[in-house]
């Protein structure tokens, strides 16, 4: 039996997990997201503060200084980082959760052990996942991070035997946690799989490109979930169990939807190095002398400015030049002269799930006016002028017309079939997946080179005097 | 096998299907907010690290729990600030609208 004390913790442990699945519940809508994620947030507040009532917790130090610092670092990050740099945010902080659910694992193992307590092997098995899931979250995380804040560089990062290795640390992965769980050799073999996994994770991010982002952060997103869960299995926390479950089933759902909307399964996401295989595919059109129409700040600003419906589609060019301010601007003066302006997001725009939308409710743009894919493809032939703002291979016709291409299959923006189409790109460049663009060799396409922001300004000026 | 781990797996395959109704009906307007909210919601397992550094009588146990404590608290608090100065953008258009003339008068 419990005694008060007992009981009123494990209370309240329900009473938080209730309030994170209403406050999930009420991210379905973004007029009460908010007040969703301040009930979590008041979740975690109950949550974390009964467990100081733990007859276990007998020193409150470590606990009050690591938290403030832990606070102090969360809340700067959260309060300055740009709206643009959000996916490497979102990816720190997940690395942080591993590391946490992993060094979690660790140190019960350590107090269990000393306290000569036998660990049942389902306890074990949970403590080796937790490390390893936790580890493997952590590393991958910060080499996510360091790609998407480019300390890192974008492209997939291979050397020869990749796999091979890769497998053989897995192998060791595995092997150790075996050792672990059958109970020999004490605490060694958990350190020795904490390094391996450690190892594992940031070899496992390292071959992937920047692009495939969108995916990564959300395995390793439900991966931090996961380990959450299973060190609620060490610690008999159910609770912990509910809130690590809902993430990992989070991610694993962004997961899914993300891979789908590349038309890849995530098998190949992960081991298929995308971007550096497909360089041979290169320059198959320049090569046929197909040549692209250039144009100006000037002739895009009459363009708009005597259209009757625009579609604005933003990609991750659009971020790299935090253009989003701008964007809306012109959009804004477009919509004075009666010009229908829309926005059309494709889902793995950008290098996180839904990281346009953020970016442009940034610049006070209403939710209403951004369409999804399946909503706006059927729009794209009555549409007068479509603004393509740094996105390339989402609206490749060569996803949807040309069986050779890598990206074959991968549903697309059909802007092609709109009547006019003004590409803002940086330089002839290619995009992520580093094959060519049928688009801009179209009749009725039309590039402004430059840098995107810079572009939109000159157009917003020409604008004005059209 | 105990009983409580028993228990435990129970509320595990329960609460992924609560996961999965609850988060499909997210919209994809809000996906980058969801991420990071579910974001500060793992960071509950710090409070398996208040436990390690509150009752931790050996260095090394006082060193796991700290860190565990520190990078566990950065992801709580920070994901839940991020995640509500995002969702704050996410206005309705009304308020969007009177938000921005009020701007316009004053400058």
């Amino acid at each position: 039996m419990l005694d008060a004390r007992e009981s009123v913790i494990a209370l309240s442990y329900i009473v938080a997990a209730v309030l994170f699945i209403f406050g999930l519940k009420q991210l379905s809508s973004p007029a009460t997201a908010r007040a969703g994620n301040r009930l979590a947030a008041i979740g975690m507040t109950v949550a974390l503060g009964v467990t100081l009532l733990d007859r276990q917790i007998v020193s409150f130090w470590t606990i009050a200084i690591g938290t403030l610092i832990g606070a102090a670092i969360g809340i700067y990050f959260a309060r300055t980082v740009q709206m643009t740099a959000m996916p490497q945010m979102v990816a720190l902080f997940n690395g942080m959760g591993g590391a946490t659910a992993a060094l979690v694992s660790v140190a019960e193992f350590l107090r269990l052990t000393r306290a000569g307590e036998a660990i049942g092997a389902g306890e074990s098995t949970s403590i080796v996942l937790g490390t390893a899931i936790g580890a493997i979250s952590f590393t991958g995380s910060i080499v996510a991070f360091g790609k998407l804040q480019e300390i890192l560089p974008g492209r997939p990062l291979q050397f020869p035997l990749q796999r091979l290795v890769n497998g053989l640390i897995l192998l060791s992965v595995l092997g150790l946690g075996a050792f672990v769980v059958v109970g020999s050799g004490g605490a060694m073999p958990l350190w020795l799989l904490f390094a391996a996994a450690l190892v594992l994770g940031a070899m496992f991010v390292l071959p992937i490109g920047g692009g495939d982002m969108p995916v990564v952060i959300s395995i390793l997103n439900s991966l931090t979930g996961l380990a959450a869960a299973l060190t609620g299995f060490v610690l008999h926390n159910q609770m912990l169990v509910v809130a690590g479950v809902l993430v990992g089933a989070s991610g694993t759902l962004l997961t899914l939807l993300m891979s789908t909307a590349m038309n890849r399964s995530v098998g190949n996401v992960l081991f298929g190095a995308f971007g550096a295989a497909s360089s041979d595919a290169v320059s198959t059109a320049s090569a046929v002398g197909l040549t692209v129409r250039q144009t100006t700040a000037e002739d895009t600003a009459i363009a708009l400015a005597y259209a009757r419906s625009v579609v604005i589609v933003p990609g991750y060019g659009l971020a790299v030049a935090e253009a989003q301010h701008t964007v809306r601007e012109l959009a804004t003066d477009l919509e004075k002269r009666g010009v229908d302006v829309k926005y059309a997001i494709h889902p793995v725009a950008g290098r996180m799930p839904g990281h346009m939308n953020v970016l442009l409710a940034e610049a006070n743009v209403p939710y209403d006016q951004l369409l999804e894919m399946d909503q706006v493809n059927g729009e794209f032939p009555q549409t007068d002028v479509v603004l393509v703002v740094g996105a390339n291979d989402v609206v490749n016709p060569a996803a949807r017309d040309d069986p050779s291409s890598p990206i074959y299959g991968m549903p697309i923006l059909d802007v092609d079939r709109a009547r006019n189409v003004i590409v803002l790109k940086r330089s002839m460049g290619h995009g992520f997946a580093g094959i060519d663009n049928a688009l801009f060799y179209n009749d009725n396409t039309r590039m402004l080179f430059g840098d995107a922001r810079q572009s939109l300004t000159h157009v917003g000026q020409a604008l004005k005097t059209v | 096998m105990s009983q409580e781990l028993i228990l435990g797996i129970y509320v595990f395959i329960m609460a992924i299907f609560v996961g999965f109704e609850v988060i499909s009906r997210v919209p994809s307007v809000l996906h980058t907010p969801l991420m990071s909210g579910t974001n500060a919601i793992h960071g509950i397992v710090v409070l398996g690290a208040f436990l390690v550094a509150g009752s931790a009588d050996t260095p090394l146990l006082h060193v796991l729990g700290f860190i565990a404590v520190v990078f566990g608290a950065a992801n709580v608090f920070g994901g839940f600030f991020v995640t509500d100065r995002m969702l704050e953008m996410f206005k309705k258009r009304e308020t969007v609208a009177s938000k921005t003339e009020v701007q316009k008068k004053n400058a």
